[in-house]
């Protein structure tokens, strides 16, 4: 069974004991596509170091396959994929000679496990012989990808893969997730963009070390507890200021070209539309998103 | 100086080499606008930005930014512009009072000034208590909301904001963008750059950059409609995902 245990894990950096994660508890289903989404400073980072075996939880267990953390390091070491934040691939290697490494390292080659990288790998291949240091952001991420995999690895770990990648590459890289995850690779990935929730099958919100909720991303959005309107009348800025001074409204955040509102008990559609004296307003109930959701949690702790 | 474009350009380009990383592009942005300058990866938003920011002296074509030229009054220019990414903003072992004042030294202001500023800047910001910190120990939302101040300190006619609000929480970033709306009602123009596509739609206007071309500038709305898209995210999908370049 290859699925991912945190319990009550804690970890601290600094001597006054700010904690960089608090008290986090997780289980992640073999074979399952499991999201944190949170910004920077959350404690993602972390999170993945620890059960990737590079540090030690003050406080906690951590297990990966049923293997302990700290006792069982080398098994696991051996059974998964990580792809760390920052590229972390040799430069001065080319494409071919970077994969080739990692194969070694696992003691195993690159046509062993050709099958699991081929449909990345081979948009990369016409550039083997480049140097790592001088692929474009897109194909660097795809050969630490396939690094990541050339073992064949049982879980795979994934953070930020795709911060600062422009909407296009990040569309094609959930897309080589998916594919991977129908492989029956068990796939944590963490994500700063909250658009990206609702492509995992199960997501922890996290924010300052802790965890705010975990769920499928359709759950998290039916346990949203308010009515949610989305409105948008011409000169939006004005609007905003009006809607969080009307008593009418509890909270008002801009969401692209509408805001997004609930109402305070005394309030309603009909009511503010009455009060705010503007000729064109579009309002209607909307679904909540992830971001909602997350705003939310973060307002009400 | 025409006061009503703070930043104009006529077929500016910069190549290295064969290759073109900003292919002769053109266009104005006017006094208090905010101005969203989206593109794909390896687009040449990067090599454009630093053009206009005085850091990078063009191949050809023209262009002035607050009535400076780019050729030749680069120095003009750094005076008059404020500049802040996600990457580097503030210096990281100082404490908020001492970035505040090292860089209203750097820009030229008085030291009387740069006191009652700063007095200003943190109770605006509600950093009293915070004030003797290092920036380093602040956390990333009050850091970038800290920079962006630091950035329009020397108050600046325009200011360039390069991914401002990667990474930060979805609360923070749009306290952020309060901040830009006010920035820009007191007659400060933006110019910005952000992979959030629902921060797009808060932009006047925005252009597109595309293999070092700029193929489309318009209102959020009006590129919109042109491409018959309910998002910004589906008009940005349309033109980069024929992109022959990545970074």
């Amino acid at each position: 069974m290859w699925d991912i245990f945190l319990q009550s894990i804690n970890k601290s950096y600094t001597e006054s004991g700010e904690k960089a994660v608090n008290d986090v508890s997780l289980h992640v289903e073999e074979g399952k596509l499991f999201g944190l989404i949170g910004p920077d400073g959350a404690g993602k980072t972390t999170l993945f170091r620890i059960l990737t075996t590079l540090i030690l939880a003050d406080s906690g267990t951590a297990s990966v396959g049923g293997y302990d953390v700290v006792k069982d390091y080398k098994v696991i070491r051996k059974s998964i994929g990580y792809m760390p934040g920052r590229f972390s691939l040799y430069q001065d290697l080319t494409v071919k000679e970077n994969l080739r490494f990692f194969a070694t390292l696992f003691n195993t080659t690159i046509q062993d496990n050709y099958g699991l990288i081929e449909d990345i790998y081979k948009q990369i291949e016409p550039f083997n012989d480049r140097k790592a240091g001088k692929l474009s952001g897109g194909m660097k991420q795809k050969l630490a990808l396939c690094c990541a995999l050339i073992h064949s690895p049982k879980v795979l770990f994934l953070d930020e893969p795709t911060t600062g990648v422009d909407a296009v590459s990040r569309k094609e890289f959930w897309g080589m997730l998916k594919n991977l995850k129908s492989k029956g690779i068990t796939i944590m990935v963490s994500t700063p963009y909250m658009d990206e929730a609702s492509l995992c099958e199960e997501i922890a919100l996290i924010q300052e070390g802790n965890i705010m909720s975990v769920n499928t991303p359709d759950e998290i959005i039916a346990q949203y507890p308010d009515m949610l309107y989305a409105i948008k009348s011409p000169g939006m800025n004005q609007l905003l200021q009006e809607l969080r001074k009307s008593e009418l409204v509890a909270t008002a955040n801009s969401f692209g070209e509408y805001h997004h509102i609930t109402f305070s008990k005394q309030g309603s559609m009909e009511l503010l539309l009455k009060s705010l004296h503007r000729s064109d307003v579009e309002m209607k109930p909307i679904r909540p998103t992830i971001e909602d959701c997350f705003i939310h949690l973060m307002t009400h702790e | 100086m025409n006061s009503q474009k703070m930043i104009s350009t006529r077929d500016l380009t910069k190549t290295f080499g064969d290759f073109v990383a900003v292919n002769n592009i053109t266009f104005d942005v006017r006094q208090g606008e905010i101005f969203g300058f989206l593109g794909a990866n390896g687009a040449g938003k990067t090599t454009a930005m630093r053009m206009l920011c005085g850091l990078s002296i063009p191949t050809s074509g023209e262009a002035t930014i607050a009535g400076y030229d780019v050729y030749k009054e680069t120095e003009k220019i750094k005076q008059n512009i404020g500049y802040m990414s996600q990457k580097f903003s503030l210096y990281e072992d100082l404490t908020v009072a001492e970035n505040i004042r090292f860089f209203g030294g750097i820009y030229g202001l008085k030291n009387g000034e740069i006191k009652a500023r700063s007095r200003e800047l943190i109770n605006a910001l509600d950093l009293n208590d915070q004030k003797d910190l290092l920036v380093g120990s602040l956390p990333l939302g009050w850091k970038q909301k800290l920079a962006f101040s630091v950035a329009i300190f020397h108050h600046p006619k325009l200011v360039f904001l390069d991914e401002p609000t990667g990474g930060v929480d979805p609360v923070t970033r749009r306290q952020f963008w309060d901040m830009i709306n006010q920035a820009s009602e007191d007659g400060i123009t933006i110019f910005v750059t952000t992979h959030y596509m629902d921060e797009a739609e808060y932009c006047d206007r925005i252009s597109m950059m595309v293999d070092g071309y700029i193929r489309a500038l318009d209102s959020p709305a009006q590129l919109k409609k042109q491409y018959n898209a309910e998002s910004m995210d589906e008009v940005f999908y349309e033109l980069a995902r024929g992109a022959k370049r990545t970074e």
